[in-house]
């Protein structure tokens, strides 16, 4: 059986984030495998600007932000196969992989990175009421029709959430000549970013109903017409309040799931909020060796942050192979995510053989204004930073120094959560 | 065949049409199949509770029990035959009441005179070991052995194929319009031809009354009852492994429960007769009612999990019982009408006897030649990594994954289009290969699969549809007149 130092699947923002750090930290050995037919994954049809502005200090479009990616994996000869499916991992780091030139191959890994990304939750997700009609996408699958196939979905578009693809999609469509109707979203807020809102939607008239939901597809070959009411207080549609819109094309943009069947097929812990696999500071996964970046550990709103993260996972994949695990030796301390902070990445840090600061980056539950972002160590409060606006669709992040948990001998949690004051 | 273009004609390319058209080219006979979507399997046998019933729940003496007791003896051999997916992973029926506990054992009694096999009533506790998600409401059971599970779309695209193997020609988006008595039998007029035939056969599904009336004066009615289902992803398939039943009621047996062929779980149906006959829109209140009802018989159903509801239409009729035979005031033409539960069950049985009465009628006698055997499209993640590894060697195509929730490679993929009577669809693909019938239901696969359809049948990208036409998936092209095809 081959064996390769590194094996990182997935050729998207986050595998070749992931790759060069590794390269750059002195590893040799690396193999990405990416199933589809180039490296970049999904910025390859994000054709609109907006990408990079942290890191590169201007404004990319997303083919652009790849291909400076791209360019550096070439540079370093960093190995890769295209049109490569991995079809499971074992807890051993044996990864089974299939394309069309090696056929069938399992090969050995000392360190593994997950980077395969994320997935749109689909129509039957739902449970969306009505016939099943051609013309609904998720917003996702549209995009790809358009931006890299070349083909027109639809003339006259409703889309379903506020997530960013969708609000992208809402202008792509309207510059396109469709006329995109209405956007509809179920909760109270929006699902996407600030700045989305107003440049896709505000810019072009789009209306977009918060609290409101499909509740019937017309048409039987192709969609005819779309029905949305609001709903309550517990998502419910209110009966009296539906509106009809006339429309060949309903588009969804209703979440995003990471992409973990691989991670299972190891055995990996996932955590049921993110649907990532559960990690530790060093970006480890339940299991030794294998690691787990981007949008397969948790959906992140801005890609800057994807490499970021994946950065330091290659990084840390790089001296567990050069120095093998740390696991185990140091002490672990949990962090928790209270009062209206969903979930933690990292879920726990070892407080021994950290780095020197490790950033947190989470979500909150719902919007809040004028709220606190607190930490505590065990129950003491060490860190009190107001917000004038915190939003479910805007990933947050503070930053733990290491030097700050010395004067905490006997910590055991550390808190994250929001407060009035 | 006394100058006509065939010897028979049979309506409707669902599962019944097929398994008649299966059985009768054992027979030297020219025969035509028409449909009026562009592929088989489109009706009733595509959306259903995909269940080989064991037979106890149908009245003792009528045509529903003793064809589904015979179809369901059938399953096991045909499925090697015509290499589909059938499991025979038993049922329960549940008892919620002592007072009930008699309709349990009436319906032991009825099992056992339709010539059912096995049945035994068991306590709640049993029930629970055996089923340990039933829930605790349950006093006592039906357990049947021989009760099973199919794929629908396999067993009739199966059939179908087969059938086409041995000769039988399918005609597709050819909708019959009219029916008109001749001498010594029938002219049809169906899409944009006219086509003759000695006679005909009537699997019309849902249409099924439409069809008898057009040439006989012993009216009937279909009344389609509508029935709403919803399926949960993989991770939700081993919520049971038996297909739970509740005490059969006015509307039919209940909700169930059960694992399906390729792992899921499905849960359904509603039954509600309504009066259009394409209305297989499901609804809020529909799709509750199942959750709710499905709750009855099994806790912690993971409803986070559905990945698609969908509807199916049963074609009920007011005497409850399958009408099969020649019309009494129309030579030569043979109803298998009033299919509904447990028609896809009984089609198989059904097949083989409606084809017997037709090759009497005909006088026709068995060929030589006859080839009862087909084999399906080969699904690499069922071989072992050695074949497998083999399979991409001799076709590459085997080694492109395009569906990666299902694991579908575009080879099958292929495989599915190029076949006899292959895909002209994307529902057609995925009845095939189950492509997009994933978690992530075609987000990631659909425009690559629109790619491999459109190069294997030279159609334009802007001309795949979903289904038939009218269901493009992109907004290029003007509208085409359609024609029907015709395919041997």
């Amino acid at each position: 059986m081959t064996e390769h130092e590194l094996i990182i699947i997935g050729g998207g923002p986050a595998g070749l984030a992931a790759a060069i750090s590794a390269r750059k930290a002195g590893l040799e050995d690396i193999l990405i495998l990416e199933r589809d037919n180039g490296l970049g994954g999904i910025l390859n049809q994000c054709i609109h600007n907006g990408f990079g502005l942290h890191t590169f200090k201007e404004e990319l479009t997303g083919p652009e932000y790849a291909s400076r990616y791209i360019e550096q994996v070439q540079n370093l000869a960093i190995p890769y196969k295209c049109n490569t499916m991995v079809i499971s991992i074992s807890d051993k780091k044996e990864i089974t992989f299939i394309n069309r030139e090696d056929g069938l191959c399992v090969v050995r890994a000392k360190a593994v990175i997950l980077a395969m990304g994320c997935r749109e939750r689909p129509r039957g997700a739902l449970n969306i009421p009505g016939y099943r009609p051609a013309g609904i996408f998720s917003a996702g699958t549209a995009q790809r029709l358009m931006n890299i196939e070349g083909y027109c979905v639809g003339r006259e578009v409703v889309i379903l959430g506020s997530g960013d693809i969708g609000l992208i999609m809402a202008r792509r469509l309207t510059l396109e000549g469709a006329r995109v109707k209405v956007v509809a979203e179920l909760m109270p807020y929006s699902g996407g970013l600030k700045r989305n809102i107003v440049q896709c939607l505000d810019d072009y008239g789009i209306p977009l109903k918060l609290s409101h939901t499909v509740v019937e597809v017309h048409g039987k070959e192709r969609v005819t017409g779309i029905t949305i009411a609001e709903v309550d207080a517990n998502r419910q549609p209110i009966p009296g309040t539906e509106e009809y819109y006339s429309c060949d094309t309903l588009l969804l943009s209703v979440g995003l799931l990471p992409e973990n069947e691989l991670t299972k097929t190891a055995g990996a812990k996932i955590s049921r909020i993110t649907n990532g696999p559960v990690v530790n500071d060093m970006l480890e996964t339940s299991i030794d060796g294998i690691f787990a970046c981007g949008n397969v550990l948790h959906v992140h709103d801005l890609v800057d942050y994807v490499s970021e993260e994946a950065s330091l996972a290659g990084k840390n994949a790089a001296h567990y192979v050069q120095g093998g695990s740390n696991k185990g030796d140091g002490q672990y301390v949990e962090m928790e995510a209270a009062g209206g902070v969903r979930y933690t990445v990292p879920q726990s840090l070892d407080i021994d053989n950290m780095n020197d600061q490790v950033t947190v980056r989470f979500r909150v539950a719902d919007v809040y204004k004028d709220h606190y972002i607190s930490v505590y160590y065990n129950d003491t409060r060490i860190a009190h930073t107001k917000k004038r606006i915190l939003a479910p669709g805007e990933m947050e992040q503070i930053v733990i120094k290491k030097d700050s948990l010395k004067e905490y001998p006997d910590l055991k949690k550390i808190v994250i959560c929001t407060e009035v004051d | 065949m006394s100058g006509k273009d065939y010897d028979v004609i049979i309506i409707g390319a669902g599962v019944t049409g097929c398994a008649i058209a299966r059985e009768l080219s054992r027979y030297d006979l020219k025969i035509c199949v028409l449909e009026k979507d562009e592929d088989v399997c489109s009706g009733t046998s595509k959306a259903n509770s995909a269940i080989v019933h064991a037979g106890f729940d149908a009245d003792r003496g009528s045509l529903m029990a003793r064809f589904n007791v015979e179809g369901n003896q059938m399953m096991e051999d045909l499925s090697q035959e015509l290499d589909f997916e059938f499991i025979r992973n038993g049922s329960m029926v549940l008892c919620f009441d002592e007072a009930d506990k008699e309709k349990l054992q009436a319906l032991l009694k009825q099992g056992e005179e339709n010539g059912v096999k096995g049945l035994s009533i068991i306590g709640g506790d049993e029930a629970r070991r055996r089923e340990p998600n039933l829930t605790d409401e349950v006093v006592a059971a039906l357990d049947v052995p021989s009760g099973g599970i199919v794929c629908p779309f396999g067993l009739t695209i199966a059939l179908a194929e087969n059938a086409c193997d041995n000769g039988v020609e399918f005609r597709f988006l050819s909708a019959v319009r009219e029916i008109r008595k001749q001498e010594n039998g029938y002219e049809v007029i169906a899409g944009n031809s006219k086509i003759t035939a000695s006679c005909i056969v009537n699997a019309a599904g849902v249409y099924a009354d439409v069809i008898h009336n057009m040439v006989s004066e012993d009216h009937f009615e279909i009344i389609p009852r509508k029935g709403e289902y919803c399926l949960l992803d993989k991770e939700a398939g081993n919520h049971v492994s038996r297909t739970i039943f509740q005490l059969p009621g006015k509307y039919g047996k209940g909700v169930l429960v059960s694992p399906t062929v390729h792992g899921n779980l499905l849960v359904g149906p509603t039954a509600v007769d309504i009066d259009d006959k394409e209305r297989t829109a499901t609804t809020a209140q529909g799709l509750a009612e199942v959750m709710r009802v499905a709750s009855l018989s099994v806790k912690d159903l993971p409803f986070r999990q559905v990945i698609t509801s969908f509807c199916g239409l049963r074609a009920h009729q007011a005497g409850h019982d399958f009408i099969l035979g020649e019309a009494r005031d129309a030579e030569g033409f043979f109803d298998a009408a009033a299919i509904e539960s447990p028609g896809l069950s009984s089609a198989p049985a059904i097949g083989k006897y409606i084809a017997g009465l037709v090759a009497d009628k005909a006088g026709a006698s068995q060929k030589s030649g006859w080839n009862g055997t087909r084999k399906g499209i080969i699904r690499p993640s069922a071989l072992s990594q050695e074949k497998r590894a083999e399979l991409i060697r001799k076709n590459p195509a085997y080694g492109t994954i395009i569906c990666r929730c299902e694991g579908i490679s575009e080879g099958e993929i292929r495989d599915a289009v190029t076949r006899t009577l292959g895909a002209r669809s994307l529902d057609g693909i995925k009845r095939r290969v189950r492509q997009g019938m994933g978690r992530c239901q075609g987000g990631f696969c659909t425009p690559r699969t629109m790619e491999i359809l459109a190069a294997e049948t030279g159609l334009r990208m802007e001309e795949i549809c979903k289904n038939i036409p009218g269901s493009e998936i992109l907004r290029g092209a003007e509208q085409q007149e359609v024609n029907s095809y015709d395919r041997a």
